[in-house]
């Protein structure tokens, strides 16, 4: 995983709370088998509407979305997190996201910076005066800066730590691999298996 | 002594495998001990295709089950999946389940089903285990008293690899729920309720627990409805405490223990019961006795009032974000402010999804319909939540009262629910829905949901406009 310590990029005012992921990726582009090659699917309902954000040309090449409140709430379709990142995006800035999604993007170097919701409004205003306003995103200081505005944002530790060393979990999970045996060897005899089927 | 436990913590207890560590003021998340990993089509192609290329083994085969559900058609299920990138993904899981060696349960199969509704038929979900599946709607196994959650691809590829997941502590939220349903009130209506109380972010960071009278009075089925949709009130997951109403459920399923170890179980089953003294961070209390049928207007489930109320007034709304959602999705919705709900009128009832698919919840439907014509201009689709309910319920004769009403009656899967089949609404459409969500497009481009409980989906099929069981017994008798 790319390790990511300050991104800068241009930043898209998505005026919306509650964006579920079937808004984010809608369940027929689930289908795919390959992890990669989702930008056209993103947001693909909302981006018919010539008006929608992304379909302005100060915009389109965005890199920070800027969300209302709850977002990639519902289904835990990884495939929102992959559809963001094919499209460019490395980081998403609200106040409040879903525990999975959030999740998610931690383990695809998506970055989810948790953000005051009046700092939210105030972003929204300079990037709505400036369109195609940069916003830097400092993972280091733990500072959202667009403009005159500059706002803390909140990350859990572990996850920050992860996305600035660029760490996969499966490698980290395996050095634990001698607690792992000596937690099976514990386990009760009563736990069922799947194996050999009984139907 | 120990300080009390809830329910969540007790399990969480029993499954760390290695505890977080503390460094230079951060902690890393407890590595949990996963008993149950439940697999399907859709989150799953990547995970396994990460597992070849790293060169890695399913590690537990025998703690990982697998079924198609999703994807897989509902009518003519002995042809190939018409669309060939549905049956792509189909084939990928049947063709990585031979690979890594997990048991699967193909469309066709007696077993298939959707992957919530297969494991506890087979007596794989029991209490106080670990259960993760790539899907949201994993939180229905807390229905026992089980730790379940619904989890990313990366996630799903690294129990396949791991059997663990580091997962970071959580918070508790008592929901109590006392009292007695009145007739016609389902627990749909409880979670619909809590979602509506709390709303759709209210329960961000905890593991809920569901208790009281009404909880203790109502079956597992029911019990199921109430944890399957915990996470649309953002929960990572609910629970209810296993009690006699559990162990009957599951005792002399296929992979229910056996013996001595069916006696182990029960005692150890029975200490998980959160403790007298045990502090939630949250408790959120409903009152069973005032519940009615309660419905969605919007396009989250949070959006809902009871069937008796009307589409309420975006301005009526405190909250600016909550005022321009409410907007927003009366466009979306086409509903006018301050139509009564028992106005709506609907062309399309589906009774199924994980939320509402299973045999009391065709029970249900089906004993209001029997004997009662169909509105004639309403389809009605009724899809059974694995192939066992549908067997049981042929057994039982539900099938003819379902066709003789006039409605479909389909083979098992997911259908639409999320339309990932050719079940899906048309533009416009408006659907009365047994299922768990009722977002923009959810079972249709430009479909429209209103999440009910499996009676006033009968009811409505009845009437044709949203309906409480009570305006059928009034004015239709069988």
């Amino acid at each position: 995983m790319e390790p990511i310590i300050r991104h800068t990029g241009v930043g898209v005012p998505l005026r919306a709370s509650n964006v579920d992921t079937d808004q984010i990726i809608p369940a027929v582009y689930l289908k795919r088998i390959t992890r990669t090659g989702f930008e056209d699917a993103l947001f693909s309902a909302w981006r018919r509407d010539p008006e929608f954000v992304l379909n302005q040309p100060a915009y389109s090449a965005g890199s920070v979305l800027v969300a209302g409140p709850d977002f990639g709430t519902g289904s835990s379709r990884e495939h929102a997190v992959w559809a963001l990142k094919d499209y460019g995006f490395r980081v998403v800035v609200a106040s409040r996201f879903a525990d999975i999604f959030r999740g998610n993007s931690g383990k695809q170097g998506l970055l989810t910076a948790e953000v005051e919701q009046a700092e939210v409004e105030r972003l929204w205003k300079e990037l709505e005066t400036v369109p195609g306003a940069e916003v830097e995103v400092d993972l280091e200081s733990r500072m959202v800066r667009c403009g005159a505005v500059e706002a803390p944002f909140a990350i859990d530790d572990y996850t920050r730590w992860r996305l600035m060393e660029g760490h996969d979990d499966i490698s980290l999970t395996l050095t634990a691999e001698q607690d792992i045996v000596d937690y099976e060897a514990s386990r009760a005899a009563f736990k069922p298996t799947t194996l050999p089927a009984r139907t | 002594m120990s300080r009390p436990l809830t329910l969540a913590e007790k399990v969480w207890r029993d499954h760390v495998v290695a505890p977080g560590v503390e460094k230079d003021g951060q902690r890393s998340p407890d590595l949990l001990y996963i008993d149950l990993h439940l697999v399907h089509e859709v989150t799953s192609p990547q995970a396994f295709e990460g597992l070849r290329l790293a060169g890695r083994p399913v590690r537990r085969p025998d703690l990982t089950i697998a079924t198609e559900d999703h994807n897989t058609p509902t009518l003519e299920i002995d042809k190939p999946i018409a669309d060939p990138v549905s049956r792509k993904q189909v084939d990928t899981l049947r063709d990585n389940a031979e690979e890594f060696g997990v048991r699967l349960h193909s469309l066709g199969d007696d077993d298939q089903g959707i992957v919530h509704v297969v494991g506890p038929q087979l007596g794989l979900t029991q209490p106080g285990m670990t259960v993760v599946c790539g899907d949201s709607h994993t939180s229905t196994h807390g229905a026992f008293g089980a730790l379940a959650l619904g989890i990313g691809t990366s996630e799903v590829e690294h129990v396949l690899a791991t059997q663990t997941l580091p997962l970071n502590p959580f918070k508790t939220m008592a929901i109590t729920v006392e009292g007695t349903l009145k007739p016609g009130v389902s627990s749909k209506d409880i979670i619909l309720a809590v979602i509506a109380k709390i709303g759709t972010g209210g329960g961000q960071g905890y593991v809920l627990e569901y208790r009281g009278s009404a909880i203790e009075q109502l079956s597992m089925d029911a019990r199921m409805t109430i944890c399957n949709m915990s996470i649309e009130a953002g929960a990572r997951a609910g629970m209810i405490a296993p009690d006699e109403t559990t162990f009957d459920y599951v005792k002399d399923r296929p992979h229910a223990p056996q013996g001595a170890d069916w006696d182990a179980a029960v005692e150890y089953w029975r200490s998980l019961r959160t403790d007298e003294g045990a502090e939630f961070d949250t408790e959120v209390v409903i009152d069973a006795d005032a519940l009615e049928p309660h419905v969605t207007w919007g396009t989250n489930p949070g959006q809902g009032v009871g069937l008796g109320e009307s589409v309420p007034w975006p301005q009526d709304f405190a909250d600016p974000g909550d005022r321009d959602s409410a907007e927003r999705a009366l466009r979306y919705m086409d509903l006018e402010p301050g139509t009564p709900m028992r106005d709506i009128r609907v062309d399309t009832v589906f009774l199924g999804s994980c939320t509402n698919s299973r045999m009391e919840d065709l029970r249900a439907a089906a004993g209001l319909i029997r004997g009662r014509e169909k509105d004639p201009e309403v389809r009605m689709i009724v899809v059974p939540g694995s192939q066992k309910v549908r067997l049981q319920a042929e057994a039982e004769g539900l099938d003819q009262v379902f066709k003789d009403f006039g409605a479909e009656w389909r083979f098992a899967g997911c259908s639409m629910c999320l339309g990932m089949n050719p079940d899906q609404l048309a533009e416009g459409e408006r659907c009365a829905s047994t299922s768990n969500r009722n977002f923009e497009g959810r079972q249709g481009k430009g479909g429209r949901t209103h999440l009910v409980s499996p009676v006033v989906a009968a009811a409505t099929a009845i009437r044709g406009t949203l309906s409480a069981p009570s305006d059928v017994l009034a004015a239709h008798p069988a």
